[in-house]
């Protein structure tokens, strides 16, 4: 990371920290600004059944393929399409599947999504785990088999501190080889921190890539600064973070393929510019949450998978991750078709494992199945469930 | 091929084919894996592994297969060498598979990196034995800081590629006074064979037999692919030609 210049009277570089408005150059977060998002999507809707014979078939797919992939046409090569991400992901994986589960640190949060259970204005239980109870939770997960803990929590820089964060992870990392966060965005310095603290990855969803949509969801909070958020990754990669995740929540864009074309991008500009990091992506579909949010354009299951499948063969190392958002059926038949992480026994309420209090959870898990549960049916599909793929050496 | 074992490091392996672990669907699959292609050595990456878990995947490894610990994860010398040191501290074998690569996508190993970390770990008493780009010179540096063998890619792994750097690979086997393993893209058993065949002292893989419609029968298949392309080496492989031997020589008038 060449840096962009040091402020007067600063000794620390700030290129990465520049805010409001606007990302800093050289930035995955940059680049994915300079993509030319509605030619491709353009590309998606002019799409022949040529196209997607070509771009079935290309060694190295472009966004230009990606695009096609997920066109109505591609749509009637639906089966090809799965084959082929069956194939590459089969290839560069094996037969793993990576088991990890989150661990909800706090629901408190001051800033207004409309999408989400923890959202300021919702009249709800809140709760903050201390970091002996985060220890007490993350031992009733490690006893479960997990060796790969997400911390998630919401939105309160005084009450989710960075202070606090960096305790809760020096408290788990003795006892969990591999810890991912996903907490509101940060500076380049606290990324550091965690990292230092024993933190391996960072998860950082955009929610959507509409920036008009984005403000419309966002209606209060720290949250509402799209460019802030949009080049978190980048700063987490530059402190050192080993594993990036980003995603949106499938349901809020009336064009699920304009959002895809957006991740998609995102990822590639990651994976291009932070050549070091595994980047995953997650692309969660709206659930029922507090708040009495439904969904206002829901994706089917045939376009889900058809943007999954084309996500896998534009980029063939890429972690797609799966949650418990998913229903069982569906998750387990995804199993093989590109999908690489998924969580299991999943609470999404602070306190949910080791001392449960009907604490608000962030939204209805469609796959209520215990742990042991999901790892018995990824064996019987085949796949080897793998709970441990981390040992720092930091 | 009990007659013609293949020593590394003082320690004798009657096969030629070792075996990677990552991609297996099931312990049971790797372990019945382990015993139809016949090998003495599978590495594992520290990363998986877990003694504190109910099933470990070393549990999968019998007794008298020797287990090499690899550093998959890292992307320094700092961190391999860290690696390797926790894997000594858990009490297992001192023998390492060096990878340092920081590219989690091509998986392509850092030369200046590996050959820091090989001189650290090989002056520490580890047995190392280093996966490596098909570098000759690279090969002959690592040979001199100490390491028990070298490990150059066929090609990028995972791959199925075969031997795609099979003019690197022959100068590497001319030059080596270290056992030459041949360590990813080796897809089929015909390539394990063209390995063996040139005359790599024996080749590793992991992609081809674990992802294997049935792992532990493509085992076995790669365990007669090994053993066909040693015997043939060691029989003396007639030179290829463009066309006929002229029964009639044209200088005979000379004699």
């Amino acid at each position: 990371m060449t840096f962009l210049g040091t402020p007067p009277g600063s000794a620390v570089p700030v290129a990465l920290e520049r805010r409001p408005g606007g990302v800093p150059e050289g930035t995955a977060a940059a680049d994915l600004l300079a993509t030319d998002l509605a030619g491709l999507r353009a590309r998606t809707a002019t799409a022949t059944a040529v196209d997607v014979d070509r771009a079935l078939r290309a060694a190295r797919p472009t966004l230009e393929d990606f695009a096609i992939l997920l066109s109505p046409p591609a749509g009637q090569r639906l089966e090809e399409l799965a084959r082929r991400a069956s194939e590459i992901t089969l290839r560069r994986f094996g037969r793993t599947i990576h088991l990890f589960a989150p661990l909800y640190l706090s629901n408190e949060c001051v800033s207004e999504c409309t999408y989400c259970g923890f959202s300021a204005g919702n009249e709800i239980a809140r709760r903050t785990l201390s970091p002996r109870e985060v220890t007490a939770e993350a031992r009733a997960l490690t006893v479960q088999g997990f060796r790969h803990l997400l911390l998630v929590a919401g939105e309160h820089a005084r009450i989710v501190s960075k202070d606090y964060l960096v305790d809760c992870v020096r408290a788990l990392a003795p006892e969990v080889p591999s810890l991912s966060v996903e907490v509101q965005v940060w500076d380049t310095e606290t990324y550091r921190r965690l990292v230092e603290a024993g933190a391996d990855g960072l998860v950082v969803y955009q929610e959507t890539y509409d920036r008009d949509l984005y403000s419309g969801v966002h209606t209060r909070g720290k949250k509402r600064n799209y460019d802030w958020r949009l080049a978190g990754p980048d700063r987490g990669a530059e402190a050192g973070m080993r594993r990036l995740g980003v995603g949106a929540l499938l349901g809020l864009h009336p064009d699920w393929r304009t959002e895809a074309l957006a991740v998609a991008a995102h990822a590639r500009a990651l994976v291009r510019r932070w050549w070091r990091c595994e980047v995953s992506v997650s692309l969660p579909r709206l659930r029922p949450a507090a708040g009495d949010v439904t969904p206002a354009h829901p994706v089917d299951d045939r376009s889900f998978v058809q943007l999954l499948c084309a996500l896998r063969l534009l980029l063939p190392d890429l972690g797609l991750v799966l949650s418990t958002r998913e229903a069982p059926a569906l998750r387990d038949a995804l199993l093989g078709l590109g999908v690489t992480h998924m969580s299991a026994g999943s609470s999404t309420e602070p306190g949910g494992y080791a001392a449960p209090d009907g604490a608000e959870p962030q939204f209805e898990v469609a796959d209520t199945r215990a742990a042991v549960d999901v790892a018995a049916v990824v064996r019987s599909a085949g796949f080897d469930p793998v709970w441990k793929d981390w040992q720092r050496a930091r | 091929m009990s007659d013609d074992p293949l020593v590394i490091a003082g320690r004798t392996f009657s096969s030629r084919l070792f075996l990677g672990t990552g991609k297996f669907p099931s312990a049971q699959s790797l372990r019945d894996t382990i015993g139809s292609c016949g090998t003495g050595m599978v590495t594992v990456a520290l990363r998986r592994v877990d003694p504190t878990a109910d099933e470990d995947i070393l549990d999968a490894l019998p007794p008298g297969v020797l287990l090499l610990t690899n550093t998959s994860g890292a992307v320094d010398a700092d961190e391999a060498v860290r690696l390797a040191r926790l894997a000594r501290a858990a009490d297992l074998p001192d023998w390492i598979k060096l990878e340092v690569t920081p590219d989690p996508r091509y998986l392509l190993p850092d030369p200046v990196e590996t050959l820091k970390a090989a001189e650290v770990l090989c002056a520490e008493g580890f047995t190392v034995l280093p996966y490596v780009n098909a570098d000759p010179v690279l090969c002959k540096r690592l040979e001199e800081v100490g390491c028990a063998t070298v490990m150059p890619l066929g090609s990028w792994i995972g791959s199925n590629q075969g031997l795609r750097t099979r003019a690197a690979l022959e100068i590497i086997v001319e030059q080596s006074l270290v056992p030459v393993v041949v360590d990813a893209g080796i897809g089929a058993p015909s390539q394990a064979a063209e390995a063996l065949e040139l005359g790599a002292d024996a080749v590793l893989v992991n992609t081809a037999i674990g992802t294997a419609g049935d792992p532990p029968a493509m085992g076995a298949a790669f365990r007669l692919a090994v053993e066909a392309g040693r015997r043939a080496f060691v029989a003396g492989l007639p030179a290829t030609r463009t066309g006929a031997e002229a029964s009639s020589p044209l200088t005979g008038f000379l004699s």
